[in-house]
């Protein structure tokens, strides 16, 4: 028999209570009805400014998809239940709905408190709590010149930031001494309120406001206790949250002294059929008003529920670090040091703006709490002190004070036990990636691959990076990035000075930044960044002697100097004509013969000197170069799709046809390998190339950063259902961003793993556009796509190029080393006993 | 007085690129260095004793510290170009010719 739980509130806890409750796997025990007052589903209230960016409800969303269909959820919007009978288990809404629980979860949350003072209910007036408070906000700025917060806490300084956004001359009003009171102290408030002044917001503190009334040019006037007054055309009231209890209330559940419905270490309320999480949850005497906590409580009350693991809420950490109008501002445990015999210690910098705190135990021992705000980059490591009770070091002043060179102690990450949890997401403690580095991981994503952290939610990819650094250090093992001894820069340093100087040649680069004559890991590199920005021929003279061997001759060498020959068949799809003039030149020129896993068909044992002959008959039938050599695009696999194949949704060869000649010649760090599929079946292999495209019915998901290999790596998904447009653009960016922003010979799936903040950095990069470099990523593609030419073709037309395939310069011999034998049919390289025993074949 | 053989135009080689010469019946490589000294050129073996091709000639060239060097193509090992010597591993060297250049043309010598 199933069970009915009613779930009263679908705000964020509420929704994570239902995510939580569909991951127990027993969702099917259960019916589920979810009530919510609020016009539209579950929406990210802790993410609430963000609806200022695009004034639009959609990307707040919370609720995937089909999610209450998909999980057999009743979900009533815009219902706010007006009573519970416990006895009955029932529940009353305001549209008339009576139902029946076995199971009641009461996830209400807290209104704004709004101080009584008169005057607090006029027109314009305020509260910072749900999007329609926002879009009332925002009709009222049209009319208005000024806005006033009243309240200077993290909610006051959040709608501080919007009012000022809005384009109002922005005041904060508050009644205690400093801006958030609660999290930071007077010396940190002080910093604080000068750089939110800096932005041009005023701020009162000791404000107690006696009344508001009409002003005399604007539309309400502020009387302060002090006699003084404040005039403003809107006010928003974001003085703290009360719990909406009154349902536990008129249900006669216990309900604490100051409001809040008391809940046991299980959620459970006075009542044991009826819970409570989030913030109407009183939990120890305490209210607690941030996400972490209510979702920890969600997770809680659905085990419970389910049955499944038993897990217990037993308080939370209130440490937060946040940027607050672009000012940095942390707080961890007991930063105003009211524990008995607490210690402080303080860092003010006045000229950068900094402060910083720690409070310690009155035994020196131990790290109780800081405040940091203007720089909040100890955060992590403090908190891990304050968390696992490490022991501080001798100096503790010294984990505040800045790294001045030639002094500061070497602490830090030093510091941490081994036994100290970095990445909470995945139990990983510092004693792991020690290990790892030990073991030979010495960059991010080779951390990642072997220990999991900075994995899940990435928060302690800082850590992380900074006790591999300390490590490497330790081994002596030197961490430079500079691409080679001729130049102190990266590879993505090289391509900035490339592309803002204008430099076109490597001689040109050399001479302004670079020293010596180069070598060969800095020439290829920079031939390959030439060819990415200007894509001039690349055996042009300046360019040629750049070239690893395999793009100097165009061909891929083999152990005995020969080369191999790959022309281009896009997309796999082959004519008979054209396959018949593969086998005949292979034939004429005895070369060994391969198909490859890119769909196309290798010819080896070319010498030198017949590479442009080869290639003459090669273009002459229509052929191009496959440019197998370069590390550039080589091929875009695909199954036969809606064409033939009963399954297909899309044309996946027209695309990858498409895709193929668009990208064709496209220098990059390291090769780049695309595929198509035409269903889900995924018969191309997509999701193991650096770029991979699934059919689905309505358009394309795009999927990168595969990689087959020695290390395979399934894509991620980037993007989901886009039309052919889309889906270029997309690709377009993403290529172009990795061939700036990646190491020499980084593939995409190490790029990726290396890249803080991971694939959702890389989508806010490619479709959100967050670094504003879209447009010039299309554009500098469009130069690639528009400037392409086949570099065979232009080398066979140039009697001084083919020159230069010769074995010799001075003779028409060959080499006379190059010796083959037959097996199975065909040639291949002699081995060297078969050298010395003579068993010579004709070359 | 040495005896200086004509192989081949100084254009015929890129700057600081290589190209192979038949002379006496083996294999040299030669190089065209140009840099701030202005132009140089030098001569060694062609046959590579780790790949064990004739493959030199088409390596790339640069500077290791103040030593002028090839990379052999095949594994990437650097050679010395003014005395042949590997820099990866003592017991292997290069031979080395002499160049000169009479005009526009490059001449070796043993």
């Amino acid at each position: 028999m199933t069970q009915k739980i009613v779930l009263v509130g679908n705000g964020p806890v509420g929704h994570r209570f239902l995510e939580q409750m569909v991951k127990s796997g027993r969702i099917d025990d259960f019916e589920i009805t979810v009530f919510g007052e609020e016009p539209r589903v579950a929406y990210d209230r802790v993410h609430l400014t963000a609806w200022f960016e695009e004034r639009d409800a959609g990307p707040l969303n919370m609720v995937e998809g089909d999610f209450y269909a998909d999980h057999g959820i009743t979900c009533h919007v815009g219902d706010q239940v007006l009573a519970v009978d416990r006895e009955a288990q029932t529940v009353t809404s305001a549209a008339g709905l009576c139902l029946p629980y076995d199971k009641l979860v009461l996830a209400t949350g807290s209104y704004p408190f709004v101080p009584p003072v008169p005057g607090h209910d006029r027109d314009n007036c305020f509260v910072y709590r749900t999007i329609e408070d926002l879009e009332a906000i925002t009709a009222a700025s049209e009319n208005a010149k000024t806005g006033t917060v009243v309240g200077g806490g993290l909610l006051g300084l959040e709608a501080a930031k919007a009012l000022h956004d809005l384009g109002l001359k922005t005041h904060v009003v508050e009644f205690a001494p400093r801006l958030m009171a609660v999290q930071v102290d007077d010396g940190g408030g002080n910093i604080l309120r000068k750089k939110i002044e800096d932005l041009g917001v005023s701020v009162h503190t000791q404000k107690n406001t006696r009344e508001i009334v009409d002003g005399d040019n604007a539309v309400h006037k502020m009387n302060f206790a002090d006699e003084t007054e404040l005039e403003t055309d809107i006010l928003v009231f974001s003085a703290g949250i009360r719990p909406r209890d009154e349902l536990g209330r008129d249900s006669g559940l216990a309900i604490g002294e100051r409001g809040g419905i008391i809940i046991n270490d299980l959620c459970q309320t006075s009542d044991d059929n009826v819970y409570a999480i989030g913030e109407v949850a009183l939990w120890g005497g305490r209210i607690y008003g941030l996400i972490a906590p209510g979702n920890t409580m969600a997770q809680v009350a659905a085990d419970h529920i389910t049955d499944s693991v038993t897990s217990t809420f037993e308080g939370a950490d209130m440490s937060t670090k946040l940027k607050l109008m672009g000012v940095d501002v942390a707080s961890v445990g007991d930063a105003h040091g009211n524990t008995e015999g607490a210690l402080s210690y303080t860092y003010v910098n006045e000229a950068d703006e900094v402060y910083k705190k720690i409070v310690i135990s009155g035994d020196r021992q131990h790290l109780l709490g800081a405040v940091l705000v203007g720089d909040a980059e100890d955060y992590g490591n403090l908190l891990q002190f304050a968390l696992n009770k490490i022991t501080l070091p001798d100096q503790p002043d010294s984990m505040i004070l800045p790294n001045v060179e030639g002094g500061g102690a070497a602490l830090g990450v030093d510091a941490l036990p081994d036994t100290a949890t970095l990445c909470s997401c995945n139990n990983v403690s510092k004693g792991d990636l020690v290990e790892a580095v030990q073991a030979g991981c010495h960059t991010m994503g080779a951390i990642k691959d072997a220990t999991t952290a900075a994995t899940g939610c990435g928060g302690c990819a800082a850590l992380v990076t900074q006790v591999m650094n300390a490590e490497m250090e330790k081994l002596g093992i030197e961490v430079n990035t500079d691409i080679c001894e001729h130049f102190p820069y990266t590879r993505q340093d090289l391509f900035n000075l490339v592309k803002v100087e204008k430099i076109k040649s490597f001689q040109e680069l050399l001479g302004r930044h670079g020293k010596g004559l180069g070598c060969d890991i800095c020439k290829p590199a920079v031939a390959s960044i030439l060819a990415a920005t200007w894509n001039d021929y690349i055996l042009e003279n300046d360019h040629g002697g750049l070239q690893d061997t395999n793009d100097r001759y165009l061909a891929n060498m083999q152990k005995d100097g020969t080369y191999s020959v790959v022309p281009r068949v896009a997309g796999g799809e082959i004519t008979p004509d054209k396959l018949i003039v593969l086998g005949e030149v292979a034939k004429k020129y005895d070369l060994y013969t391969k198909i490859t896993g890119g769909q196309r068909v290798d010819l080896f044992g070319a010498r030198a000197e017949q590479l442009p002959l080869i290639w003459k008959e090669l273009i002459d039938a229509g052929f191009e170069s496959g440019h197998a050599y370069g590390k550039s695009l080589r091929t875009c696999k695909s199954c036969v799709g809606s064409t033939w194949c009963r399954y297909g949704v899309q044309d996946s060869v027209g695309m990858a046809i498409l895709l193929e000649n668009r990208y064709k010649g496209l220098r990059s760090p390291h090769k780049l390998k695309m595929a198509v599929s035409g269903c889900t079946r995924e018969c191309a292999e997509a999701q193991s190339k650096d770029v991979g495209v699934i059919a689905t019915e309505k358009g394309w998901n795009l999927y990168v950063c595969g990689n087959g290999g020695m290390k395979p790596r399934h894509a991620d998904l980037l993007a989901t259902d886009i039309d052919d447009a889309t889906l270029i653009r997309y690709i377009d960016r993403f290529f172009m961003f990795y061939v700036r922003t990646a190491d020499r010979l980084q593939r995409t799936s190490v790029w990726m793993d290396n890249m803080e903040g991971g694939l959702s950095y890389l989508q806010s990069v490619i479709i959100d556009d967050r670094l504003g470099i879209a447009e010039e990523l299309e554009t500098d593609m469009a130069h690639i796509v528009d400037t392409y030419q086949c570099e065979w073709k232009t080398t066979i037309e140039d009697p001084v190029k083919v020159k230069q395939f010769s074995h010799f310069v001075n003779s028409d011999a060959t080499d006379d080393n190059v010796v083959f034998v037959r097996e199975r049919e065909q040639i291949r390289p002699a081995t060297a006993e078969e050298r010395q025993g003579d068993i010579l074949a004709t070359a | 007085m040495s005896n200086w053989t004509d192989i081949c135009q100084v254009d015929d080689i890129l700057p600081n690129a290589g190209r192979a010469a038949l002379f006496n019946g083996q294999q040299v490589a030669i190089f065209r260095i140009c840099d701030n000294d202005g132009e140089r050129f030098f001569a060694v073996d062609n046959y590579c004793p780790f790949a064990h091709a004739n493959v030199l000639a088409r390596g790339i060239v640069g500077s290791i510290g103040e030593e002028l060097v090839v990379a052999s193509p095949i594994y990437k090992q650097h050679f010395s170009l003014s005395d042949g010597h590997c820099l990866e591993d003592d017991s292997q060297s290069l031979r080395t010719w002499s160049v000169q250049r009479d005009g526009d043309t490059l001449q070796l010598t043993a």
